[in-house]
Formats: structure tokens, C-alpha cells, sequence
């Protein structure tokens, strides 16, 4: 099965497991940029690790400070291997933005409607550099 | 696709030096994926970028300060990590310590002014009505939206000091006066005038106001002769930490709002809310963590930062007493600079007060750790992300009720009716 997403921040090609959250999730103080460990004591997914995953994120919410949170993670190589987003978000995809300027390896950013994402929970994903995504 | 003009094309191919165009290729970016069709020239920023999450912060801030890169408009600090103006002592390890240090001084040296402070707006940083402005820090955003009717979005972490830098913004969202159209009327004119003219009301407000609009602009009905500066800032901070609000209208009072029906674009509201005692009663309630104890480990207010009315409050409510148990009063050095020079601090100091100058309780280790630790406060913010950043639950009170209960060392009420 394969879909097509559009592109919100181009990358390389991609294959890892898909971490579909069932809720939204503020990144400063959800999730911690030194591990990659959610740790919103409220959040559905915590204690699960975003690091090399495909994270699909149904929204985000909270601080503005995600960008911080996103690029420290990337600095230490914890961030997800791609990004799934059901709406472009100004503050957490500049972590992304700063992170390629800076030369680090960044995450692609594809955007992928909050109701296609849950089919995906669990699953091995391969992304192309074109936006397609394919399910293994 | 971002139009840019000739000029930003060669500055983002580095006629300015690579600072300065990699700053505009990050507020490009940022404006493409908004789907901005072009950037627009800002005023003024202020930036909430320069507080310590972790290393990569500071070496972006260094590469910056590498290429040359200046800020262009003027551009105000919120809090750091640290507090160079000296007062509480902070517990962060030297590496933390270190690395905090280099990206403030990173900032400072692009030109920023060291302000060092969430309520700039208070520290003579106050745009014009209409003036499109680069503004982060959500307590900050919506009060320079709201009370001071200047035009931001919610600048985050990056993008405030790129466009600072690049002295313009992706042209969307707040800054276009059709988005600034309230959709949500809220009418409180049937709650008590002796509780919409107490300070305590407004935290709960916001609050309220943040759960029920949560992105959407609002307009409120009924606070027409009981609101103060001090008062607006605690309901946009509240509501700011209680949702995503990045401005609101006080019908008869901020500058967008003659009246309602002008805040609403003269267009029937999309939902019309009456708060009720009992909803009140519910944003009362979620303030608060700490249940039914009467502990009192700490006190702290100034989420914002307190301005010296708030000070000359604590005072008169103190009225030369010592306290029990510490409070911390958060503020910066716009209002710790006057109290100094007459002798004011010292004298709070010697009654048991705590500054916590340049920055603030709930972004840097200064509360001790101490288990079960309860912590009063009269701020809404504060009540929002004591619990999570300092480990202590969370007691929320009138300013009255604080500095009682500091005096006393456990929790203090007076008889206060939410209706």
C-alpha cells in the first residue's frame, strides 16, 4: 500500500517504524530533548521513545519553545527518523529549518491528514524523497 | 511560493554577510510553510530565544554571532537561564551554567537589549497601535496584541531573533486585520462588580478564556470600569498558558474594541458564552494541585514579571511584618533598579523576600527540592507550569491570601465571594 504526502520540509529517503501519538503533544515539557522519552504525564503515548521513528503527530500544542525541544533532540540524535503532521506548525518545524542551516542531519517534515495517520500506528514505513510513503 | 523583493534575494545570498542571510532564509522558510506570500518589514522583536533548553541553542546563537549577523529593529530580552543582576542563587550544574552564560552573552553581543524580562511592555518596550512587530513569549504576544494593540503572531524559539535580524516577518495570521475579527463573544457583566474589580478575578478569567477560545479571538463584554494594566496582563497570561490565545478584546477597554459589536467585525459572534459562577468555580478549582492541605513550602508571584504597582502592593499589604516561609517576587531590573537606589529592596530582603531578577522560578533551578512541597501563587501562569518544571503542587490565592500566608508559614484565606 503506499500513499503520497505532501512535502512540508524535503529530506532523504527514510525507513523506520511508525509512532502514531493519539494526542496532541507540546514538545517543551512533553518531551525530553535529551532522550527522546515522552514525559507529559498525561499524554496516552508516555514513556515511549520518538527517537528514529516515524512520528505522526495528530497536533501540537503548547510552548513556544518546541523548536528548541526538536533541535536539541536532533543535536543529540535522538530526533524521529520523519516527521507526519496533520498542519504545518511554524514553531516546531523551525527546529528542523535551523537544524539543516546548521549542517546537522535533520528529519524530513511530510504532511499527512490526522485520520490516515492511525492506520500507520506500529507500522514499518518507507518514505521516499518525493512524499511517497510506503507500508511494509 | 514567498515573494521576495531584490534587496531580500541578495541578503539571503549573503551581500550582508552569512548572519544576517541566514536569518532570512529561516523567516523565508518559516513564511513558506505558512503559505505567507511575501514578508513584511517589523518594528520591533522581542525574543524568547535566549533561555538555556540545551547546547544546540547556544552554538545557533554563536553561528549567528559568527556571520556578523546585527539585529535590525529594536529587540528586547525575555528571561534567561541566569540571573546576572545577582539575587536568588541558582542550582544549575557547571556545564548547564556554562553553556546559559554563552548564549545570553551570544544574544546581547547581536545587539539585543538585556532587558532580561517576560513583561518588556512594562520596561518601555511598547509598540504603537497597528505597528506590525516580532514578538515571543505568549504572555508577551498577547499583551502587545491585546492592550497595546500592535500586530505579532507567536514568534517561537529561532525565528524571533532571525526576523529581528532580518528585520521582517512572514506576512500572515495576526499581523492581516481580518484575523484579528473576534468570533467568540463572552459576557461576565452578570458576575459581581466587587469580583470583576479584584485582581484575583483575572487569573481565573484568563483561565476560563483560554480553555473556551483556544485559538480563537474573543471579545469580553463587561469588564468596562474594572480593569487595570496589572489586571490585563495576569488574564492574557492565563490565558496564553491555558490555550493557544494570541489576542483578545475587552469591549470599552483595549484599543481594537470600542465595543463589542466593532470587535466582532459588526458580524453575529460564531458562539456567545455567559460565564457562570459555576464555570468560574471550575477554572477556580484548576488552578490549584495541591488539594485540601494547608502546607505552605514557598511563595511566588510575578508570572509576569511584577511592575513596581505590584510591588508598592506587597508593601502596604506586609505593612512591616517578616515572614515565614520565603516568597520569591519575580520581577526584572526595569523595577529592581528604582527599588535599590531608595532602599525599598533591602528592606523587603530583610523581611523575608527573595528577588529573582532576569529570570524566574518556573524556567531555572531555584525553588529547593523538598518532597511534597506545596507552592502559593497568585499567578495564573505560574499555577500552570509550577507543577511540572518545579515538582512542587500548587496552592492559588489573591495577593492578599500570599503574602498572608507567608507571614503565617501556612495557608492563609480570606472571605471571598465567586460570584
Amino acid at each position: 500500500m503506499e500513499l503520497t504526502a505532501e512535502i512540508l520540509i524535503p529530506g532523504e529517503a527514510v525507513s523506520a517504524p511508525c509512532l502514531a501519538l493519539t494526542a496532541p503533544i507540546s514538545f517543551w515539557g512533553g518531551v525530553d530533548p535529551r532522550t527522546g522519552l515522552i514525559i507529559d504525564a498525561r499524554h496516552p503515548q508516555r514513556g515511549a521513545s520518538i527517537a528514529g521513528t516515524v512520528l505522526a503527530l495528530p497536533g501540537t500544542i503548547g510552548s513556544s519553545s518546541a523548536s528548541a525541544v526538536l533541535l536539541e533532540l536532533v543535536h543529540a540524535g535522538k530526533a524521529p527518523a520523519a516527521i507526519l503532521m496533520d498542519a504545518p506548525d511554524a514553531i516546531l518545524l523551525l527546529g528542523i529549518i535551523v537544524a539543516r542551516e546548521m549542517g546537522w542531519q535533520a528529519p524530513p517534515a511530510l504532511r499527512l491528514p490526522a485520520e490516515q495517520q492511525q492506520a500507520l500506528a506500529g507500522r514499518r514505513l518507507t518514505l521516499s524523497a518525493s512524499g511517497a510513503i510506503i507500508i511494509n | 511560493m514567498v515573494e521576495l523583493s531584490a534587496e531580500e534575494r541578495s541578503i539571503a545570498s549573503g551581500a550582508q554577510g552569512e548572519g544576517a542571510a541566514m536569518a532570512l532564509r529561516i523567516v523565508t522558510e518559516a513564511a513558506r510553510l505558512m503559505g505567507a506570500p511575501r514578508l513584511i518589514p517589523v518594528a520591533s522583536a522581542h525574543i524568547d530565544g535566549a533561555l538555556y533548553h540545551g547546547d544546540s541553542g547556544t552554538l545557533f546563537a554563536e553561528r549567528l554571532v559568527a556571520g556578523d549577523a546585527r539585529v535590525a529593529v529594536r529587540a528586547t530580552l525575555n528571561v534567561g537561564a541566569l540571573a546576572p543582576a545577582g539575587c536568588a542563587a541558582i542550582r544549575l550544574p557547571a556545564h548547564e551554567r556554562d553553556m546559559a552564560g554563552r548564549m545570553m552573552r551570544a544574544y546581547e553581543a547581536m545587539g539585543c537589549e538585556p532587558s532580561w524580562t517576560c513583561a518588556p511592555y512594562q520596561a518601555g518596550h511598547r509598540p504603537a497601535v497597528g505597528t506590525d512587530v516580532a514578538w515571543g513569549e505568549s504572555n508577551a504576544v498577547i499583551f502587545c496584541n491585546s492592550v497595546l494593540g500592535a500586530r505579532t503572531n507567536r514568534y517561537g524559539d529561532f525565528l524571533d531573533i532571525a526576523c529581528a535580524i532580518a528585520g521582517c516577518a512572514p506576512d500572515y495570521g495576526l499581523h492581516q486585520p481580518e484575523n484579528r475579527i473576534a468570533s467568540l463573544l463572552i459576557d461576565v457583566s452578570g458576575l459581581s462588580r466587587a469580583l470583576r474589580s479584584s485582581d484575583v478575578f483575572y487569573p481565573v478569567l484568563g483561565t476560563y478564556l483560554g480553555r473556551a477560545a483556544g485559538n480563537a479571538v474573543a471579545v469580553i463584554e463587561g469588564l468596562q470600569g474594572c480593569t487595570n494594566e496589572d489586571r490585563l496582563k495576569a488574564l492574557g497570561a492565563a490565558a496564553a498558558s491555558a490555550g493557544g490565545v494570541g489576542l483578545f478584546h475587552v469591549a470599552g477597554v483595549t484599543p481594537e474594541a470600542p465595543d463589542a459589536a466593532t470587535a466582532l467585525g459588526h458580524v453575529a459572534p460564531r458562539e456567545h458564552l455567559v460565564l457562570t459562577p459555576q464555570e468560574l468555580q471550575a477554572a477556580l478549582a484548576r488552578l490549584s494541585t495541591a488539594g485540601a492541605t494547608q502546607r505552605i513550602d514557598a511563595v511566588a508571584i510575578g508570572s509576569p514579571h511584577l511592575s513596581l504597582a505590584e510591588i508598592a502592593e506587597v508593601e502596604r499589604l506586609l505593612a512591616g511584618r517578616k515572614l515565614a516561609a520565603p516568597l520569591y517576587a519575580n520581577t526584572g531590573r526595569h523595577v529592581v533598579g528604582p527599588l535599590a537606589a531608595n532602599g525599598r529592596r533591602a528592606a523587603l530582603e530583610a523581611a523575608g523576600v527573595v528577588f529573582v531578577v532576569d529570570t524566574c522560578v518556573v524556567v531555572t533551578p531555584i525553588l529547593p527540592e523538598i518532597d511534597g512541597a506545596v507552592l502559593m501563587t497568585n499567578s495564573g501562569k505560574f499555577a500552570h507550569y509550577a507543577p511540572g518544571n518545579t515538582g512542587y503542587a500548587v496552592t492559588y490565592g489573591s495577593l492578599c491570601e500570599c503574602v498572608e500566608s507567608a507571614v503565617a508559614g501556612h495557608l492563609v484565606r480570606e472571605a471571598l465571594i465567586w460570584s
